[in-house]
């Protein structure tokens, strides 16, 4: 009897604990950041250092996905919502729209830097250079008949030879995101739209059906070529360690800690290094942004304290921590641009 | 026995019975072969995990001499002291030769980038120290540690690692020294989670993981028992408990991410209840693992003889005594059971989780049920995420803390069961 008295009082008062805490939870004293996975390592790392050097908590850092980032970022004003969501896409106008439906009026778009795209392979086969146009024929559902004429078939290829003589004789055995994942997004606009593009015929499509055009370019095949290998790239880097055969896509940060079993591959002409990415010569990569609620700053304390960290050369720059993480840095200039927009807390603004 | 007569019962028994012995043979080695087959995995699940994560129980640490010189620390304002300068100045001294910048930035980065801190943290506690030289273990950088147990090998080309081959020259000068020993790695039972592979820990998981449990457990053992009481003795048979008996069973197999997205309609959106609390996720865990513990609860009350219900009634005592005097103490070991492994089944859910933001980067520990916090699954969701490579090992390390955890509490179950059941 008594022991179920015990454990009810114990429930009661935690009950009445947790609804003091809560009324008190308004007036939050970390900074509460949501959004992409891909920007979720280097956002965690300015995080860290920020909640180490200065006299505010460390933020709270969820990692939802950039889409799921928004939905809550953009759910309403109040302190209770996000002050910052990461992304690793550009917001899209519905998103923007959404946001000032619901009173988030101000947004300071801040881009962070570049992330590659990298298509590798084991150390123990070789190197392959593909081209984007190969990237497009060896992994697109449906392409132009090998045979001429502007028709499409499903893709017939089954090894990298038959889509390019120059290639290898091996099976086509692509492991890459799912759809769900941003990485999978920046890879079939860049490089399987890029290749789109460089087949005449369909290139005029954009013009006169663009969505003909784009589910053209952007759907990847499904009769096992191209193996959803899910959002772990650690996973996928093991998986090409044990099958020398596959290629797998990821983040150059994969790439960069993994040197020592897997290469990557040269698209166009030009290899996945550090410097080429950054230099905008390889021609698979993306801007990584985060988005920061204007009404926000000066209400949770240390938001202007934590943007001013995040666009500090000593983070973003060419030597900064997030470098040695993997991030490619924005050239100068632009850094130089979105630090005074930062510190200015610019407001975004978009038309349709 | 004639001859002529039909065969007897036994010779028919006879004559079957070699085949009936084979039969059971083989019945008795496909269950034992079935047995031998799960054991295997599990024996191979333990030695993967073991094997890639053993090793994470220590961390290779740097021995240096750090002198606190006066001129860099101003009384009235310690944390502003340059500590780095203090770590890279004692690596120069022990490596007077490096010189030009990058070739120092190289030689600095031997050491852990959290090393700065360390000295802040000794100094801001014993202000004595200023002034003097010190000899400290310092943990070395992650690629430092990777390189020491052999996961970065010294014959790939250069440019294919992460460590140049002046900083393994660096490495095996000061190994030879004495300077460069792998030590027991504590900072991974006291520190919260970090983006430096050297720095992190899995203490702000446990602690979130024990708050989120202990929510779970004060809500929903009153709650399961409660509802298990009323059903098995007082709620009379009809239509209506039927349907309560076959939702709550119902309940038993739903999805655990269903609850997850429960807990966020209604815990975070309607009663505004703070995001990645512990506090949340112990009434989303409660939820699932109510209908665990009402049917372990029924089944364990069930089990008890109405002789000893109808006994305690005949005596003159009250529905309400024969039940806490009687009914609930010879079914609690059974209740109890049920609870610890529906606990159990609560420590390992992250799904859930997801979905009311306790999917986060942490680096406080938790200290109260409304902070924010992590779990422990989560921690080795994400570490398995990260692509430094030094997280491969300590996400297997976490996996064994979970499923010390997981072990120690089924056997606790199987220890109560032992202690307190009843034979009738």
């Amino acid at each position: 009897m008594w022991k179920k008295g015990v454990t009810l009082a114990t429930a009661a008062i935690i009950f009445a604990s947790a609804a003091a805490n809560v009324s008190a939870a308004s007036g939050r004293d970390y900074i509460s950041i949501v959004g992409s996975s891909t920007v979720y390592p280097f956002a965690t790392t300015v995080a860290e250092q920020f909640g180490k050097t200065s006299k505010f908590k460390t933020p709270k850092i969820e990692s939802t996905g950039s889409g799921g980032g928004m939905k809550l970022f953009c759910a309403g004003s109040d302190i209770d919502t996000p002050d910052i969501t990461n992304a690793s896409r550009r917001i899209k106008y519905s998103e923007y729209e959404k946001c000032q439906k619901n009173g988030v009026t101000e947004i300071v778009e801040v881009k962070i830097g570049y992330d590659g795209i990298v298509l590798a392979n084991s150390k123990a086969a070789a190197q392959l250079s593909l081209g984007k146009k190969d990237i497009f024929l060896a992994l697109a559902k449906e392409v132009p008949d090998p045979k001429g004429g502007e028709k499409l078939i499903a893709n017939p290829y089954t090894t990298w030879k038959e889509v390019n003589p120059s290639l290898p004789d091996s099976k086509i055995e692509v492991l890459g995101p799912p759809p769900t994942s941003g990485t999978r997004d920046a890879f079939v606009e860049l490089a399987m739209e890029g290749g789109c593009q460089q087949i005449d015929w369909i290139k005029a499509r954009k013009e006169t059906d663009k969505k003909h055009f784009k589910s053209v370019c952007h759907t990847v095949r499904e009769d096992g070529a191209y193996i959803e290998a899910g959002e772990n790239d650690n996973l996928i880097v093991q998986k090409l360690e044990a099958n020398p055969k596959a290629i797998g896509i990821f983040g150059f940060s994969f790439l960069d800690q993994n040197g020592d079993k897997i290469q990557g591959s040269v698209v166009e002409g030009e290899e996945p290094t550090f410097e080429n990415i950054a230099a905008g010569n390889y021609p698979v990569s993306r801007p990584l942004y985060c988005y920061v609620k204007k009404n926000h700053v000066g209400v949770v304390p240390g938001m202007a304290e934590f943007l001013a960290e995040f666009s500090s050369e000593k983070a973003w720059g060419e030597e900064g921590y997030l470098a040695d993480k993997g991030l490619i840095p924005m050239p100068a200039k632009e850094r130089q641009q979105f630090a005074a927009d930062v510190a200015a807390l610019k407001p975004l603004l978009m038309a349709k | 026995m004639l001859v002529g007569k039909k065969e007897s019962t036994m010779d028919r028994v006879n004559r079957g019975l070699a085949r009936r012995y084979r039969r059971e043979r083989w019945f008795r080695l496909f269950g034992l072969s079935a047995i031998v087959t799960s054991v295997c995995f599990i024996g191979l699940l333990f030695v993967s995990i073991g094997a890639n994560g053993w090793s994470a129980f220590q961390q290779t640490e740097i021995l240096l001499d750090i002198h606190f010189d006066t001129e860099q620390f101003d009384v009235d304002n310690l944390s502003t002291a340059n500590y780095g300068a203090l770590v890279k100045n004692s690596m120069q001294t022990l490596f007077p030769d490096v010189a030009g910048r990058s070739e120092k930035r190289e030689l600095s980065k031997l050491v852990s980038s959290g090393a700065p801190y360390i000295l802040q943290k000794m100094v801001m506690q014993d202000t004595g120290i200023i002034g003097s030289s010190q000899k400290i273990w310092l943990p070395a950088d992650d690629e430092v540690d990777m390189f020491q147990k052999g996961y970065i090998l010294r014959d790939v080309m250069e440019g294919d690692r992460r460590l140049s081959d002046k900083q393994i020259g660096w490495i095996d000068q000061l190994f030879a020294e004495g300077r460069l020993e792998k030590k027991f790695n504590s900072t991974f039972f006291t520190a919260g989670d970090s983006r430096e592979p050297e720095l992190a820990g899995i203490r702000g998981a446990v602690a979130g993981s024990l708050f989120t449990l202990a929510v779970t457990l004060v809500l929903s053992f009153p709650i399961g028992v409660a509802t298990a009481v009323y059903l098995e003795e007082f709620a009379p048979r009809n239509r209506w408990t039927d349907l309560v008996e076959v939702n709550i069973n119902n309940l038993a197999a739903v999805p655990s991410i269903v609850f997850g997205l429960l807990g966020l309609a209604v815990f975070l959106n309607v009663f505004g209840m703070p995001r990645s609390a512990p506090l949340v996720g112990g009434l989303v865990l409660t939820l699932m693992t109510l209908p665990t513990i009402i049917i372990a609860s029924r089944a364990s009350l069930k089990s008890v003889p109405p002789s000893i219900r109808e006994a305690a009634l005949g005596v003159g005592a009250s529905k309400m005594q024969a039940i806490t005097h009687h009914i609930l103490p010879l079914a609690m070991p059974g209740m109890m059971t049920g609870t610890i492994i529906g606990m159990a089944q609560a420590l390992g859910e992250t799904a859930p989780l997801l979905m009311i933001g306790m999917v986060a980067f942490i680096v406080d520990v938790p200290t109260a049920v409304t902070d924010p916090a992590t779990v422990l699954p989560v921690q080795i969701y994400l570490w398995a995420d990260s692509p430094e490579r030094a997280f491969v090992e300590r996400t297997s390390a976490a996996i064994m803390v979970l499923l010390a955890f997981l072990i120690s509490m089924n056997a606790m179950a199987v220890f109560l069961r032992r202690k307190f059941e009843r034979r009738w």
